[in-house]
Parts: structure tokens; C-alpha cells; sequence
């Protein structure tokens, strides 16, 4: 039989000396939503579990006006959803929060784990990235800072090295006249993996688009952020057409595969049509108006 | 999107009103011809069995571990089609905690004969290669190899353990692939049967037949509107939510126990008795409950394999699937290829039905084509009929029935071609299915006339429900019907009944209860003897302590083992005038019997009181009886849905759904509109998302709940239930049976709510949002 060793560190030193140890056998653990599923169909064999449930610096959820958000690693989406400040400063956080798993799996599912895990349909990374969020990493060497849309190299894959942990998400404070918002498809309306998602925020300044980014799931190996559909945006007046361009451009950026859950071409006109719907509540959001 | 839901919201607010689902309102027949009054029969009792399942108590099969038990893990097939060079277990043997490894070999030889597998025959060596793969492997998901373990984790690491050498063949995964001459043949020794004979052509097509109603030729000349088009259907499965599970206790005494979640005990008995060879009184099965089955769960697959590896060990063996188990080994249900060709006369009067169906078996022959094809028209009355029929083999689990099996995937096909001719004859759909809808005398195809049945009844209740006339709203919605029928089966079943002193009746059944039927069998009972369905104690027992009882299915089980409780309970009266005869001193001739009061000459006395001195008049008050029931009447069913599409993302949203059914009589209607409700949601699962996601190397993609897309309650508006009664004048309270007929419709009348949202006809299901979407992208870029 295939035996597991469980740790708990309550401090950071102590969960970073356990990271330090263990190196490559080692697994980190937040809500285990994914990692529980993978250890249970045999995808994953680590043979030591770190839980960072107990260290406080992957727990912390702040808000400050002139700093931004701090997002701990661990921390599970209901707290999120149910905290006032981020509800009022990062609806695109919370459309991804929400949508999640369930009622049950938001009880534990952290964003830190969605990022970590890596997969290219995680929900919660476009809004990350769309909200310009970096990722806090500390090992027992030191600490380092890099931003979320270089975090993931493929699927599964990540910049993290073996002694290193994800401590917490950091999200600058959002600038006045700015909207963001995350829509992802699925077939059912519940439960199912986004077949693409996208990930948007708009700045807008005198009927125009200030600044504007976009981020798409599940249509290339890594959650993608697209710039040209960002600089597609900049400095043009707000309307349809607008949103129309930046979702064409969305579609010419995605590199989807064909799989049960969609065909690339199906998938590349889903960035578009998502696209163009997320910029609508986005620009909605920046108290934007596209008549 | 939003106004959809709101949509949603409202149809399902509206529909509960009528429905009085959760508050006291009774139901409403919306169309009544069983005019006999009833005193239990119709109402809505508690269930019997409400308590335990509520609170957790009822014991499943994964619930029971007997003490001293090894762990079952079965090695299965990665492979689509290989032939098995050599098996090597000496590893999983060698490893601590493993007890003992069963393969085919441990099975004795398979005799060239049929056996019974519970609603129909097949070849036994069938049964035996789908228990334990020998020689061959034929789909992915194939059990070749059983270990037994201290627990069931080293029985699954044994089972990885083992080593297999295949020779990899190529594999076909649809009918017409299977059917292609140069397709590799799954059995050598399956030939072709071809209208009755035997040819000597090994094939994958294990039969092809026909059946035909005057010319089809003269019809189609006849008719100023024909359309045909041709079909294609996923796999699908069941979709329990229990996976299949097993205790089996091979006794020193040669005595074999079996414990498990079965449609049939003595199905499992009878398979078991037969593939191990032992006699079947050697056997007990003890049915435990059952978390669904839809006919998945009539299949033998884990309990002859835990009873070989008990009679090695010694020991009870339990098994119990996984998910993905349940998926690559199990179930499903035939995925179809269907042509369908219909003329009609300008004055809406059908000419012509045509149709040809080629079914997936699966591994094994027995793809319910047949009664696909004795269904697929059975609605119209039409003098020219032509059907034929191809059970055809291919490399996924051997099917197994599946909720009026056969029947949703033909009516998909021909209930599209219907309504494409009324909408070319510009008739409205139901019109023109009244117009030649099928009545008492009507011929099917397949031979039988029809008796007395509610074909019209069904569809004038379409007319008159509300939905069908309300305004639509909305962009890119429409409004879709479609209809569909079953036959129901009788089978054999045994009911005893023994009077208790306090006046209350234990009731001894073999049918297990999937979907309330120890309450709507007891109250059959009680309506005989004229006392509550409280006062009915229904139990579902092992196989030596009630009389066979074939298998909970075919929508039969309230239909005969509740008539062998009629039977029974008409029994217990005559016994009972007989006893109060003797409390007065005069026959049993004299003693009259109303509703529970037994009287003569101005004496009486009431059941409870009666049965309190059965000691005194002659001892305990107990009868017997058996059924094999011939007027079994057929179901009609029909519904009315509304879609919206999403043009952009083909996302089908269902805003409004109405099941329309002719039941007989509704012996408990929670328990009817329940049926009614959970056909039409597996046809709205199977309509939209669910299917065999198969790679190109014939391994199937999704065997997940996650990626097998089952709907859930957010992606349903509430049912609408509108239960019609036409009396079946074949049984005493008039019962037809619930459970199949209503999954038929649903995809097709989805279909044709889709064409008349999007503009386009869906030929295959699912109709999932990218296939949905590439219909409109097409027809855009058509019209472009
Ligand atoms: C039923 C169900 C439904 C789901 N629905 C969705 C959905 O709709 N959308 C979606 O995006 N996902 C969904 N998921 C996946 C999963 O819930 C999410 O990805 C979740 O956010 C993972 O968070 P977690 O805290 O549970 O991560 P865990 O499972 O604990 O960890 C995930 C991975 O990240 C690593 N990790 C976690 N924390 C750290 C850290 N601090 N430092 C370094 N590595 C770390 C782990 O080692 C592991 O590899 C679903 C899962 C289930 C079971």
C-alpha cells in the first residue's frame, strides 16, 4: 500500500524548512479540491503533504486604499465573496470566485490553489490577470514577486521550484473609472470545466477606453493574456464596435485544441462572444455607457 | 441569458402552482376514462420505505461488509479490441494481503445454449465474455482479471500488478463503421441472421430483419409531401447513482449468498446458477436496496466473479464499482444510425412510414433494436409500413436496457420527419399527429392490434394544456411536441400476504423498489381489503423466501406484482368471510364483504376485529399468490417544451417543459408525476449533453460525472406532469405502467423546439452547445 506523510506547519519557517526538506517528493495542500481528486485517481503520488491551511501569511485577506488586496494563498473563496471590501473593489474577482464548484467546494477551494494547480481552465486566473495581481513567492532563501500571467508555463506547470511556496496574491487597488468582470462557458449551468473563459478590465476616461486588458482560459496551455486585444481598445471611444474588435482579436490570440468539451473552432468563437460579453458588464461596472 | 432565466424562473413558479407540488392540492387527471371510484388507489400515501431512505438507515450494498471480508478489484481492458496473448498475475499474487485471483479460466466452459437474462434470451457464452474476458477483449472496460485483497486498496494496487499481453486489433466504434465490409469482426463465430435463417457469414451485424404493413412503394407514389432524413445517437448511460456492488458468501455447505443492488434477485440467481453451474436452489440472493438502475441494473457483472474468488478464499468477497467502473464496464445504451422516410397526401393523411434502424449492441448482440423498431411508428395509423431492423456489434460495453430501451432513439428520428411534413403541409404538429394518430384496432408493424389505448387522449391533452397555446416571448425561442410509445411488459410475479393479530398485513414481494412500488403494490392490496395503505407492511425478500418474481422493469412492477397483491388480497377475503362465517355459524357464502366490514343478518364486524380472533376460527390468516398477466397495455406519452438557443454560444436553455402521459390508472400520483419527471430529465440529459466521448483509439474520454454531463437542477425548469387516464381494461384498477414511455420524447420534441428557435434541424444527438452552434454557423453561412 501507498503510504502518505501529512505536515501542518504552524509557522512560515517552519512550513518553509518543511518545503526546504521534502524538496521535489513534497506537495503543497490548500483546500485539496484539486490535489485530493489527482492523489485519489493516482494522477499525483507525493509522497509528503504540506497543508498551508495554518500558516497565517497564506491566510491574510486585507484591503487597503493605497496598497491594493492581499490575497493569501489559502484562502477559500467564500471568505473572499463574503468580505465587503473586495466585493466592492473587485467584482471580476468575485465573478470568478463565485462560480467555482459549489456551495461545498467554495467552502475550501482557494485562488491561490486555482493558480497553483496550474490547469489552463482554472477560473480564477484571467480575472488575476486582468486585474494586473502578481504572486508573493517565499522559500527558505528568500522572496519573490512575478506577475500572475508569467506564473504558468503549461499545464500542471509552474515557476515555482521545489523549495518554494505560493505565500499570497497581491491586486494593485483599482484606479477610478475602471470595471472588470470574468464570464466563462460551460455547457450546463453548474459543475463543468470552462470550455473558454475570459478574464477583462477597462479603465475609461472621457467616453474612451484609458486602458483595457484581456485574459482567456482554456484556449492555449497556459491562461493567456492578450494584449493586442488590450491595445486593440486603448484611446478608442466606447462602443460595440470597440468591444466587436477586441473580441476579434481575442479569437485570433486563442490556440485551442479540439476535445470532449469543445472543438477549437467552437472554442475560438467563444473568446470572441465571451470576450465582447465581459467588456459589456466591464464597461457597465466603470460606469461606462455603450448606448 | 438573463431573460431567459427569468423566463425559466416564471415557467417553473407557474408550473408548481399547477402542479401543487409541496402544498395539499390533489392532482387533477387532466383527462379521466378510469371512472371507477377508489378508496386508496388514487391518493397519495407516505411510502412505506420514506423513513429510512430519508434518514440514511436503508442499507445499500456498499453499506454491508460481513464480518471477515476480502476486497474485490477486477483488472480491466485499456484497449478497445485485442486479442489476449497471455495474462501473467504472478506478481498481484506474491503480494501480501492478496488471497486469490479469478480469470475466465476459472469459469467452467460455457455450454452452447441460451439463458434467460431477464427480459429476453441470449447465448450463454455471451454472459460468460462479459463477465471475464476469454481470449479477446472487445471494448475498453472489459473485466479480464478478479483479485481478492485484505482490503480494497491492495486489491487494486494487485490488480495493476498484473500483466497482460495484447495484441491490438482494429476496432469499430459506430453501426455503419461496424456494418463497413472491411470492418475486423468482433466474434468468428457470429453469423449474420438475416430475416429468420441463418447465413454463414461471420459479421458484425448479428441479425437484420424486417417487418412490413401493405407497400410502401404505393404509398410514397401516393403522397405530395415526403421527407426523410437520417439519424445518428450517441452511446449514452443510465446514469444510477448507485455503481453496481456485490457480497457474495460461498458457504463449506456448497451454498452460495449473494448480496447486491439488482432489478432482479432471481435474475442473479438464475445468470449466476447458469454461468457457474450449480443448480438454483443452491443460490440465495438477497436484494438489497437500490440507488436507481433504469435497466443497468439487470445485467450480471460482478456477482458470479465474487463468487468464484469466495469459493477460493473461503471468505466473503465484497466488490463495489467505481464511477468509472460503472462507465467503461457497464450499461449503456445503443447508440443508433436511423433512416427515416414519410409521405403524406396533401390533405395531411399519411401514406407512407419508412424506416431503418441500425443499433450498437455494444460487444454482444442485443441492441433493443427490436422494440426501436416496433415503437418507432406504433403513434400513426398508416396502411404502408416499412421497418428494418440491424443489431449490430461494436467495440463498447454490451448494452443493457435502458428505459423503454430502443424507443427515444427512434422516435428522435421519426418524430422530426413528422414534423417536418406537417410544417411543409402547413399543419400544426398536433393536428396532424390527431389526424392520424393510432386508436383500438389500429395494427402496429411488428403485427399485434392495438387494444384499447390512449394515443388521442394523450394528444388532445397537448392541445388543451395551457403551455401549448401560451405566447412564447423572447427572441430566438420556440415551441416544440413530440410523442411516444411503449408497450410495457407482465412477466411473472408472486405476492404473499400474512394477516397480523392487530389487524395490520405483512406484504411478501420479490419486486425491488426503485420507484415507490412497495407502496403502490400494497395499496392494491389494501384497496382489495378495504384498509389503509398504512395498515400494509410491504417487504422485498430474498430469493427462498417469496415465490419468482421476474425483474423490476418494463414498466410492469406496479401493473403485476400489484395484481398478484390484488390476487392475494382477494384471497384474504374469501378467507376472511369464511372466518366470520364461522364467528356466526353460516358459511362463507353468507358473509358479506364491503370495504373492510365483514356482515350477515345484521352482524358485522371490521377486518382488525376479525383478524384479531384468527386463532380462534381456524389459525393464521395467510395467501399466496402468482401472476403471469397477459393485458398488459401500452403507454402513450407526449411533451410539450420550450427553448430558448443562444445563436452566438448554441446553448440551449429549456424554459418550459410539460410531460403528457396515459398511465392507465395512477395507482399513487406523487409517484407517477416522479416517474413522469425523471423520464423526461434523462431525455432532456440525453437530448442535450450526455454521450460516449470517445478518442480516436476507441477509449472513452469522459467516464467521469464531471465531463459526462448529466444535467443538474439548475439546468432544468420545473416538469410540468398532466397524468391522462385511459383505463387498461387488461388489469383489475385499470394500470397501464409509468415508468419508460415518458423518456421517449424528450429529445425529439427538444429538436423540434430547436428548429423553430434556430432555424435548424439537429440529425445528431447530443445537441450540445458547439453542435448547435456549427447547425446555425452553417445555415448562416448558407443563407450568406
Ligand atoms: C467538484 C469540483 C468542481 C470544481 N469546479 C471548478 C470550477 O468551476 N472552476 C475552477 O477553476 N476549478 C474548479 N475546480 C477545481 C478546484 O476546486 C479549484 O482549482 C480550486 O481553486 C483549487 O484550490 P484548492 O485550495 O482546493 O487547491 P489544492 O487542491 O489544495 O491545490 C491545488 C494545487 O496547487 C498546489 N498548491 C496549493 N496551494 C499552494 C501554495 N500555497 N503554494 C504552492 N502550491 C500550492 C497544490 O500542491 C496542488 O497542486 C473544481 C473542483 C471540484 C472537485
Amino acid at each position: 500500500m501507498h503510504w502518505i506523510d501529512y505536515l501542518r506547519p504552524r509557522t512560515l519557517d517552519e512550513c518553509l524548512d518543511a518545503f526546504a526538506e521534502h524538496g521535489e517528493a513534497a506537495r503543497a495542500l490548500a483546500g485539496g479540491t484539486d490535489l485530493l481528486v489527482q492523489m485519489r485517481e493516482g494522477r499525483r503520488s507525493n509522497a509528503v503533504v504540506i497543508d498551508v491551511k495554518a500558516v497565517e501569511e497564506c491566510n491574510q485577506l486585507s484591503y487597503d486604499d493605497s496598497e491594493g488586496l492581499t490575497l493569501g494563498a489559502a484562502v477559500p473563496c467564500y471568505r473572499i465573496y463574503g468580505d465587503e471590501a473586495v466585493r466592492r473593489h473587485y467584482p471580476g474577482l468575485i465573478d470568478s470566485v463565485s462560480m467555482i464548484g459549489g456551495t461545498q467546494i467554495q467552502g475550501r477551494a482557494s485562488v491561490g490553489g486555482n493558480l497553483c494547480n496550474a490547469s489552463p481552465s482554472a477560473d480564477a486566473v484571467p480575472a488575476l490577470i486582468a486585474l494586473r495581481a502578481t504572486c508573493l513567492i517565499a522559500s527558505s532563501e528568500g522572496w519573490r514577486n512575478v506577475p500572475v500571467e508569467d506564473f504558468c508555463t503549461g499545464p500542471g506547470q509552474t515557476v515555482l521550484r521545489p523549495s518554494e511556496v505560493l505565500l499570497a496574491l497581491l491586486l494593485p487597488p483599482p484606479e477610478p473609472g475602471s470595471g472588470a468582470c470574468y464570464l466563462r462557458f460551460i455547457p450546463r449551468n453548474e459543475m463543468d470545466i470552462a470550455v473558454a473563459g475570459a478574464g477583462v478590465s477597462v479603465r475609461l476616461s472621457g467616453g474612451r477606453f484609458a486602458d483595457a486588458r484581456v485574459a482567456l482560459a482554456a484556449v492555449a496551455p497556459t491562461p493567456l493574456l492578450v494584449r493586442e486585444a488590450g491595445e486593440v481598445l486603448k484611446g478608442r471611444p466606447v462602443d460595440r464596435n470597440a468591444l466587436g474588435l477586441a473580441g476579434e482579436a481575442a479569437r485570433a490570440a486563442a490556440r485551442p485544441i479540439s476535445d470532449m468539451r469543445g472543438t477549437a473552432e467552437y472554442r475560438s468563437n467563444l473568446c470572441a462572444v465571451l470576450t465582447r460579453r465581459a467588456l459589456e458588464t466591464a464597461v457597465q461596472r466603470a460606469g461606462g455607457d455603450l448606448g | 441569458m438573463s431573460s431567459a432565466t427569468t423566463a425559466k424562473a416564471e415557467a417553473a413558479a407557474s408550473a408548481s402552482r399547477r402542479n401543487g407540488s409541496g402544498d395539499s392540492q390533489d392532482y387533477e387527471p387532466n383527462m379521466v376514462l378510469a371512472t371507477r371510484h377508489f378508496d386508496v388507489v388514487g391518493t397519495r400515501p407516505v411510502r412505506h420505505d420514506g423513513t429510512d431512505k430519508v434518514t440514511g438507515r436503508a442499507i445499500y450494498g456498499a453499506d454491508l461488509t460481513l464480518p471477515d471480508s476480502l476486497h474485490g478489484a477486477v483488472l480491466r481492458s485499456p484497449h478497445a479490441h485485442a486479442r489476449i496473448r497471455s495474462i501473467d498475475t504472478s506478481k498481484a499474487e506474491a503480494m501480501d494481503g492478496v488471497h486469490a485471483v479469478v480469470t475466465a479460466d476459472d469459469l467452467p466452459p460455457a455450454e452452447d445454449k441460451q439463458v434467460d437474462v431477464g427480459e429476453g434470451m441470449t447465448r450463454l457464452a455471451y454472459v460468460h465474455g462479459n463477465i471475464l474476458a476469454n481470449g479477446k477483449v472487445l471494448y475498453q472496460g472489459h473485466a479480464i482479471v478478479a483479485v481478492a485483497a485484505r482490503n480494497a486498496h491492495i486489491a487494486q494496487e494487485a490488480a495493476r500488478a498484473i500483466e497482460v499481453d495484447y495484441e491490438l486489433l482494429p476496432s469499430s466504434m459506430t453501426a455503419p463503421e461496424a456494418m463497413a465490409p472491411e470492418a475486423e469482426v468482433l466474434h468468428e463465430d457470429l453469423f449474420t441472421k438475416e430475416f429468420g435463417e441463418e447465413t454463414a457469414r461471420p459479421s458484425n451485424i448479428a441479425e437484420h430483419f424486417r417487418w412490413t404493413l401493405g407497400d410502401v412503394g404505393d404509398g410514397f407514389g401516393r403522397s405530395s409531401v415526403v421527407a426523410e432524413r437520417t439519424f445518428d445517437t450517441a452511446t449514452v448511460h443510465q446514469g444510477y447513482i448507485e455503481p453496481h456492488n456485490v457480497t457474495a458468501l460461498w458457504n463449506h455447505d456448497g451454498r452460495l449468498h449473494i448480496w447486491c443492488s439488482t432489478q432482479g434477485a432471481f435474475v442473479v440467481r438464475d445468470v449466476t446458477a447458469k454461468v457457474l453451474e450449480i443448480p438454483v436452489s443452491n443460490i440465495k440472493v438477497t436484494p438489497l436496496e437500490i440507488g436507481g438502475g433504469f435497466g443497468g441494473k439487470i445485467p450480471v457483472y460482478l456477482e458470479p466473479v465474487a463468487a468464484l474468488l469466495s469459493r477460493k478464499t473461503g471468505r466473503p468477497v465484497k466488490m463495489v464499482m467505481t464511477r468509472e467502473d460503472v462507465f467503461i464496464g457497464t450499461g449503456p445504451t445503443a447508440g443508433s444510425h436511423v433512416r427515416v422516410k414519410v409521405g403524406a397526401s396533401a390533405d395531411g393523411q399519411l401514406q407512407a412510414l419508412e424506416a431503418s434502424l441500425a443499433y450498437e449492441a455494444g460487444a454482444y448482440p442485443g441492441s433493443y433494436v427490436a422494440p426501436g423498431g416496433m415503437c418507432i411508428f406504433a403513434p400513426y395509423d398508416c396502411a404502408n409500413v416499412s421497418v428494418d431492423c440491424y443489431d449490430v456489434v461494436v467495440n463498447k460495453p454490451s448494452c443493457a436496457a435502458y428505459r423503454a430501451p430502443g424507443a427515444p432513439q427512434a422516435a428522435f428520428a421519426a418524430e422530426q420527419v413528422i414534423d417536418e411534413v406537417a410544417e411543409r403541409l402547413g399543419i400544426d404538429p398536433v393536428e396532424f399527429r390527431l389526424q392520424n394518430c393510432s386508436k383500438e384496432g389500429t395494427r402496429r408493424v411488428d403485427g399485434p392490434k392495438f387494444r384499447r389505448i390512449g394515443c388521442e387522449e394523450v394528444l388532445r391533452a397537448v392541445q388543451d394544456h395551457p403551455h401549448w397555446s401560451a405566447p412564447l416571448g423572447g427572441q430566438n425561442r420556440g415551441r416544440g411536441v413530440a410523442v411516444g410509445f411503449w408497450f410495457n411488459v407482465g412477466l411473472e410475479s408472486s405476492c404473499t400476504l400474512n394477516v397480523n393479530t392487530d389487524g395490520t398485513v405483512h406484504l411478501v414481494e420479490g419486486s425491488t423498489d426503485i420507484g415507490g412500488t412497495r407502496t403502490s403494490i400494497a395499496m392494491q392490496a389494501a384497496e382489495v381489503l378495504g384498509i389503509s395503505a398504512e395498515e400494509i407492511l410491504p417487504e422485498v425478500v430474498d430469493t427462498d423466501s417469496v415465490g419468482f418474481t421476474s425483474v423490476t422493469g418494463g414498466s410492469r412492477t406496479t401493473f403485476a406484482t400489484g395484481w398478484a397483491a390484488h390476487d392475494a388480497a382477494q384471497k384474504i377475503v374469501a378467507e376472511m368471510r369464511s372466518r366470520a362465517g364461522k364467528l356466526w355459524g353460516v358459511g362463507p357464502e353468507a358473509v358479506e364483504h364491503e370495504k373492510g366490514v365483514y356482515s350477515c343478518n345484521g352482524k358485522s364486524i371490521g377486518f382488525r376485529e376479525l383478524a384479531a380472533k384468527a386463532s380462534r376460527t381456524g389459525g393464521p390468516v395467510s395467501a399466496t399468490a402468482t401472476v403471469k398477466p397477459r393485458g398488459v397495455g401500452g403507454s402513450f406519452s407526449a411533451d410539450i417544451v420550450d427553448v430558448e438557443v443562444d445563436l452566438e454560444t448554441g446553448k440551449v436553455d429549456i424554459l418550459r417543459f410539460t410531460a403528457v402521459q396515459d398511465v392507465g390508472k395512477a395507482v399513487h400520483p406523487s409517484y407517477v408525476e416522479g416517474q413522469m419527471q425523471g423520464g423526461s430529465v434523462q431525455g432532456i440529459g440525453w437530448a442535450l449533453n450526455e454521450e460516449y466521448f470517445m478518442g480516436d483509439d476507441g477509449t472513452m474520454r469522459n467516464s467521469s460525472l464531471l465531463d459526462y454531463r448529466m444535467p443538474t437542477v439548475l439546468d432544468l425548469p420545473m416538469i410540468d406532469t398532466c397524468i391522462v387516464e385511459v383505463a387498461n381494461p387488461g388489469h383489475p384498477f385499470g394500470v397501464r405502467g409509468v415508468g419508460e414511455a415518458n423518456i421517449i420524447p424528450p429529445p425529439a420534441a427538444i429538436a423540434n423546439a430547436i428548429r423553430r428557435a434556430a432555424g435548424v434541424r439537429l440529425q445528431r444527438l447530443p445537441m450540445s452547445p458547439p453542435a448547435v452552434w456549427a447547425a446555425v454557423d452553417k445555415a448562416r453561412g448558407m443563407a450568406a
